[in-house]
């Protein structure tokens, strides 16, 4: 780490003033970021502490939703009764990701503002255009097993690899963000993560000066809620696919399917092309297959990814079947 | 819970390395290693203040120092482990405030004024812990390097799965989760033993938490 001076926030708004200085960043869990910082791949030289700011409580909406405050547990909120019986899939995504000691210290605000990462951006010896601008992509003709293959660029191919995003995106999330004099505004998670294209380095769509102090949930859409995460091994570890959905069944037809996957693409990807081809539909292979098939038609592998297409394709139909079992 | 097994008044070579090790980050510029010389200076040293084991631990701390650095070369408390120290073995597991975390992947100045608990806090040769003991009686280890922090995390586990916490593999949401062997297992999944002692230490846990094999 290279040396850098420390405060602790005392207000929302104080703390993305203070973190809208060259060189400071915001830490609350700190996960992500002292592990970048260990590495020198992240080398802010003054940290603002939020982690004692009251932005820790869950509350419900007017509109009939939950109001996620930034810095709500990892664990607190996959283990909240509310999100176990009617967000049954952000549950299950958090408690598909990193490990218990992990969900206990990283916050949905940072679990959202983690680096969108591959092994190269970790790597300080080899080129990477998002840790340095223009350096080159290792990952393109290097080893590229966990890579995307959906939404890349020719400057980069890292995947994001939050499960807690997926869900968010399956759910049509809001996230909520405030400046250094007080201003809010809310950003759909829809719009938060950025395609690489030319500035992989450029991951979100949060300003600086601004931190994020909630996400909040609409009401739970009707239908049966799935994750499904598959991955090297059986437990902490990256997706190479995983799956959250939400389907509804109306007598014997798809009613409604929404679909986001983890592992595949370069932000948390959700594709409503491949839902629209469902609704309507009759539960079945041929409809699982059609859908599978827009989703992937633009995929492209490059070399040792290349298994992760066919791997989405099998997930997606096993995830429908389960879903629409009556 | 007591301090620690008498380091201060028992100089061994751990603690004289412990000991000159503190005194070199406090006095001199405190550098990790393989940084470079055109870096700006060590920020200067900030009071914290940790409840470590039941007792108020003040220090001047680089700003910089991991809660895992802290304990094992500030106050020379090495029962807590450092493997990996990028949050990936859980070998340095403590409980904050009640809570298992990973000491590498924070910083002792975040928390100042809280209660932390270590391997040493749990129990020692005098009264050992009951998870120690269960670790003991089932053998659940071999080098022993995972071991403090496999008990931490254990400790940590079973008050989750008492507060009906859920995990990855819980069937159904709606349900306080039993504590099975599949649920240990995955609930210990963020504990590494390179030595493989995964059945042993599954029994001790079992008999801990009161569900024996």
């Amino acid at each position: 780490m290279i040396p850098f001076t420390y405060e602790r926030a005392t207000s929302p708004a104080g703390a993305a003033a203070a973190a809208a200085k060259p060189g400071a960043k915001l830490i609350a869990g700190g996960t992500n970021l002292l592990d970048l910082m260990k590495l020198q791949i992240e080398t802010p030289t003054h940290l603002v502490d939020i982690s004692r700011l009251p932005l820790d409580q869950i509350t419900e909406t007017a509109g009939g939703g939950l109001r996620i405050g930034a810095l709500v547990r990892n664990s607190d909120l996959a283990a909240d009764p509310r999100i176990r019986s009617r967000y049954a899939v952000l549950s299950r995504a958090l408690l598909a990701g990193a490990s218990a000691q992990l969900r206990n210290k990283a916050t949905t605000g940072g679990n959202l503002l983690q680096r969108t990462r591959c092994s190269y951006f970790y790597d300080t010896t080899k080129p990477c255009n998002k840790r340095q601008p223009g350096s080159g992509c290792a990952a393109l003709a290097g080893l590229n097993r966990n890579n995307a293959v959906l939404g890349g660029s020719d400057h980069c191919i890292a995947t994001n690899p939050s499960d807690m995003a997926v869900a968010m995106r399956v759910l049509d999330a809001e996230i909520e963000v405030i400046d250094g004099i007080g201003r809010t505004r809310r950003i759909p998670v829809a719009e938060f993560h950025r395609l690489p294209g030319w500035t992989p380095e450029i991951e979100t769509s949060l300003k600086r000066g601004e931190m994020i102090t909630a996400v909040t949930l609409p009401p739970p859409p009707p239908g049966v809620q799935l994750y499904r995460k598959v991955r090297d091994r059986a437990s902490y570890a990256f997706a190479l696919v995983s799956v959250a959905a939400i389907v509804e069944l109306r007598d014997g037809r798809i009613r409604s399917a929404r679909l986001a996957f983890g592992g595949l693409g370069t932000r948390p990807w959700r594709h409503e092309a491949a839902e629209a081809r469902l609704a309507g539909a009759a539960p079945g292979a041929a409809s699982y297959e059609a859908a599978a098939g827009v989703l992937l038609a633009e995929a492209r592998g490059h070399g040792g990814n290349d298994f992760k297409i066919p791997l989405a394709r099998r997930t997606l139909l096993a995830v429908l079947g389960q879903a629409t079992i009556a | 819970m007591k301090e620690s097994d008498g380091w201060d008044f028992q100089p061994t070579r751990r603690a004289v390395l412990g000991a000159g090790t503190a005194a070199a980050a406090l006095l001199a510029t405190g550098l990790p290693q393989g940084a470079e010389a055109a870096e700006p200076e060590a920020p200067t040293p900030v009071p914290v203040t940790l409840e470590v084991n039941g007792v108020s631990r003040s220090l001047m701390l680089d700003p910089r120092t991991s809660l895992l650095d802290t304990l094992r070369d500030h106050l020379a408390l090495t029962g807590t482990k450092k493997g990996c120290d990028h949050g990936q073995c859980g070998a340095c597991t403590v409980l904050l405030e009640g809570r298992r975390i990973n000491a590498c992947l924070t910083l002792a100045v975040m928390h100042d004024g809280q209660k932390l608990t270590t391997i040493e806090g749990l129990g020692g040769p005098q009264g050992l812990h009951s998870m120690q003991a269960a670790f003991v009686e089932h053998d659940g280890f071999q080098c022993g390097y995972c071991t403090s922090g496999q008990i931490c995390s254990a400790v940590g586990m079973l008050a989750e799965a008492e507060a009906g916490m859920p995990s990855y593999v819980t069937a159904n949401l709606a349900e306080h989760p039993p504590l099975t062997e599949v649920e240990i297992r995955e609930r210990m999944s963020g504990n590494i033993c390179r030595c493989a002692a995964y059945p042993n230490i599954v029994a001790a846990i079992r008999q801990a938490g009161g569900t024996p094999a």
